[in-house]
C-alpha cells in the first residue's frame, strides 16, 4: 500500500528478493485483489493513519480481513492496527482499530529504541519459525506495552470470536516489554523492519509470502 | 535481552566514488561504494553510513544514485550525511532509499532545521552529526570541547556537549559524535568526550573517529556509545566487521552475529 509513507522502496525490494511479485499502489481495488497486502509506515502515527485513510486503506484492510485475506503491517503499520496512540498529535486521530489497545511511549530512558534486538517468539509462530535466535532491526519510540499503565495488557484481549487467538512475539528494551510482532488470523504485523533486518528479515518475509494464495 | 552494539562502516563518497585513498585488494572496482557496501553487508555490518563529500550539485545527484543502487541490494539500514540543508534534501535522500539522514553544519547555522526535519519525517530519521574537538589554547567552553565546521578546520566556540544535548532536545533521534582530534590518528576513540556527551544525551550515541585496532572499540562502548563507526580500518582491510564484533563480544558486549 502506497500511502505516502517514507522509504517503502526497501519493503518492495525485500519482498521481491524472496520471490514475491510486488506492486506499489494506492489503488483500493488493487489492494483488495492482491494475494497479500503490506501496510508499511514510518514517522508519526497521525500522519500514517491519515495517509492510509486518504487511499481508503482503512476500508481495504477491513474488507480483506473480513474475508480472511492476509495483511502485514510494518512498524507504524503495526501501530495503526490498534485503536489509538498517546503520541503527540495522534489524539484526534483514531487507529484502524483492528486490535484493541493503545500505542504508548516506551517508558525507558533511551529512546528511540534503535538497533538490532532479540525477540521472544512462541513455538507456534509461523513467521519466526527457525528464527528464534536472530536479531531484528527496530527503530521506534512508541509501542504496545505488556504492562499498560491503565489496565491489563491490551494484547491479551486481542482474540475475538471472529479471529484466531493471537500469537504474540515480544521484545524488551531496558526492562520494558513490548509487542515485537503479532500473528492473528489473516492479520500479521511487526514493530521492527523485516525489510532492513538482513537475512533474518528476509526469511521472515519469505514465511509470510509462502502462505499467500 | 538487549540491543546489540552496532558496528557501522562509513564510506566517504565524492561524486559517486569512495575517496580517502582506499586500497581494497581483491575487489573488482576498488572505489565503488555500492560494491563496498555489499561487502560490508556480507561481513555483518549492522548499518552502512555514506558521507557525501561532493562539492557540486552534480556530485550530490550522483550520490543519490549510489544510495538508490545500494538500497536495491543491501538490506540493513542506510544513513546518509553531508550537505544536508533542510527538509527538501532529507526528502530526496529518503526517496532514494536512505533510512536515516545526518545533519551537521546546517543545524549549527540554524538549529530550527532539526525540529523541522523531525516534525516532518519523525525523529528516528534524523542523526545529529557533531564534529567536535578539544578547545584550542586560548579558547574555552564549559565542557572543554567545541563544535567545529568545515571538516574540523573551523572552530565555532559552541560547547560540543551542550550542543549534543540541545540537538537531541530539538528532535534528533541519534547523535553521531565525531572526534576531530582522534580522527585519522588511529589512537582510539575519545572516550572522555563520549562519556561527557552520554551523561547528557538519552538518544542513541554513535562513536566516531580514532578507531585503529580491535582493542579500541570496547572502551567506546563502555563510555556509553550504542554504536561504533569506522572508515579507514575497514577500507584498508586492516579489520573486518566480524573481527570488531568478536572483540566486542569478548569484552562482554552483545553483538549481532551474521553468519555468512
Amino acid at each position: 500500500m502506497d500511502h505516502g509513507s517514507g522509504n517503502v522502496r526497501s519493503a518492495v525490494r525485500a519482498l521481491e528478493r524472496v520471490g514475491a511479485d510486488v506492486e506499489l499502489t494506492a489503488d483500493p481495488q488493487a489492494g483488495l485483489d492482491a494475494d497479500g497486502l503490506v501496510v508499511p509506515g514510518v514517522g508519526a502515527f497521525a500522519a500514517v493513519v491519515e495517509g492510509v485513510r486518504r487511499v481508503r486503506g482503512d476500508v481495504v484492510v477491513g474488507r480483506r480481513l473480513a474475508g480472511g485475506r492476509p495483511v502485514l503491517g510494518i512498524c507504524v503499520g503495526l501501530q495503526v492496527m490498534f485503536e489509538s496512540s498517546t503520541e503527540p498529535g495522534a489524539g484526534d486521530r483514531d487507529g484502524l482499530g483492528q486490535w484493541p489497545g493503545t500505542v504508548e511511549r516506551l517508558p525507558v530512558e533511551r529512546v528511540p529504541h534503535m538497533g538490532w534486538n532479540t525477540v521472544e517468539a512462541p513455538a507456534d509462530s509461523v513467521l519466526f519459525a527457525g528464527l528464534a535466535d536472530e536479531r531484528f532491526y527496530f527503530v521506534h519510540s512508541y509501542g504496545v506495552l505488556a504492562d499498560g499503565v491503565d489496565g491489563p495488557a491490551p494484547v491479551a484481549a486481542l482474540g475475538t470470536e471472529r479471529l484466531a487467538p493471537p500469537t504474540v512475539t515480544w521484545a524488551e528494551h531496558e526492562g520494558c516489554r513490548f509487542v515485537a510482532a503479532v500473528e492473528n488470523g489473516a492479520l500479521s504485523a511487526t514493530q521492527f523492519h523485516p525489510e532492513k533486518s538482513g537475512d533474518a528479515g528476509a526469511a521472515l518475509l519469505e514465511h509470510w509470502v509462502r502462505r499467500l494464495a | 535481552m538487549s540491543l546489540a552494539v552496532r558496528v557501522i562502516p562509513c564510506l566517504d563518497v565524492d561524486a559517486g566514488r569512495v575517496v580517502k585513498g582506499v586500497n581494497f585488494a581483491g575487489l573488482r572496482d576498488a572505489g565503488d561504494p555500492v560494491e563496498l557496501a555489499r561487502r560490508y553487508d556480507a561481513q555483518g555490518a549492522d548499518e552502512i553510513t555514506f558521507l557525501d563529500v561532493s562539492a557540486s550539485a552534480a556530485g550530490r545527484d550522483t550520490t543519490l544514485e549510489v544510495v538508490r543502487a545500494t538500497a536495491e541490494q543491501v538490506f540493513v539500514p542506510l544513513t546518509v550525511g553531508g550537505g544536508v540543508r533542510g527538509v527538501d534534501d532529507v526528502e530526496r535522500l529518503l526517496r532514494a532509499g536512505a533510512d536515516k539522514v545526518g545533519v551537521n553544519s546546517a543545524a549549527v547555522a540554524r538549529p530550527e532545521v532539526i525540529a523541522e526535519i523531525a516534525d516532518r519525517f519523525g525523529r528516528q530519521v534524523l542523526v545529529l552529526s557533531v564534529d567536535a574537538r578539544r578547545c584550542p589554547p586560548g579558547t574555552s567552553t564549559d565542557s572543554g570541547w567545541e563544535v567545529t565546521t568545515h571538516g574540523g578546520r573551523r572552530g565555532t566556540g559552541i560547547d560540543a556537549v551542550e550542543w549534543a544535548a540541545r540537538g537531541a532536545g530539538l528532535g534528533a533521534g541519534e547523535v553521531l559524535l565525531n572526534s576531530m582530534d582522534a580522527d585519522g590518528t588511529k589512537d582510539g576513540f575519545d572516550v572522555a568526550m563520549l562519556r561527557a556527551v552520554r551523561a547528557v544525551v538519552d538518544v542513541p550515541l554513535v562513536a566516531s573517529g580514532g578507531a585503529g585496532e580491535l582493542a579500541h572499540f570496547a572502551p567506546a562502548v563502555a563510555a556509553g556509545a550504542d554504536a561504533v563507526l569506522a572508515a579507514s580500518v575497514f577500507h584498508f582491510g586492516q579489520l573486518g566487521v566480524g573481527d570488531v564484533k568478536a572483540a566486542l563480544a569478548a569484552a562482554g558486549h552483545p553483538v549481532r552475529v551474521a553468519d555468512r
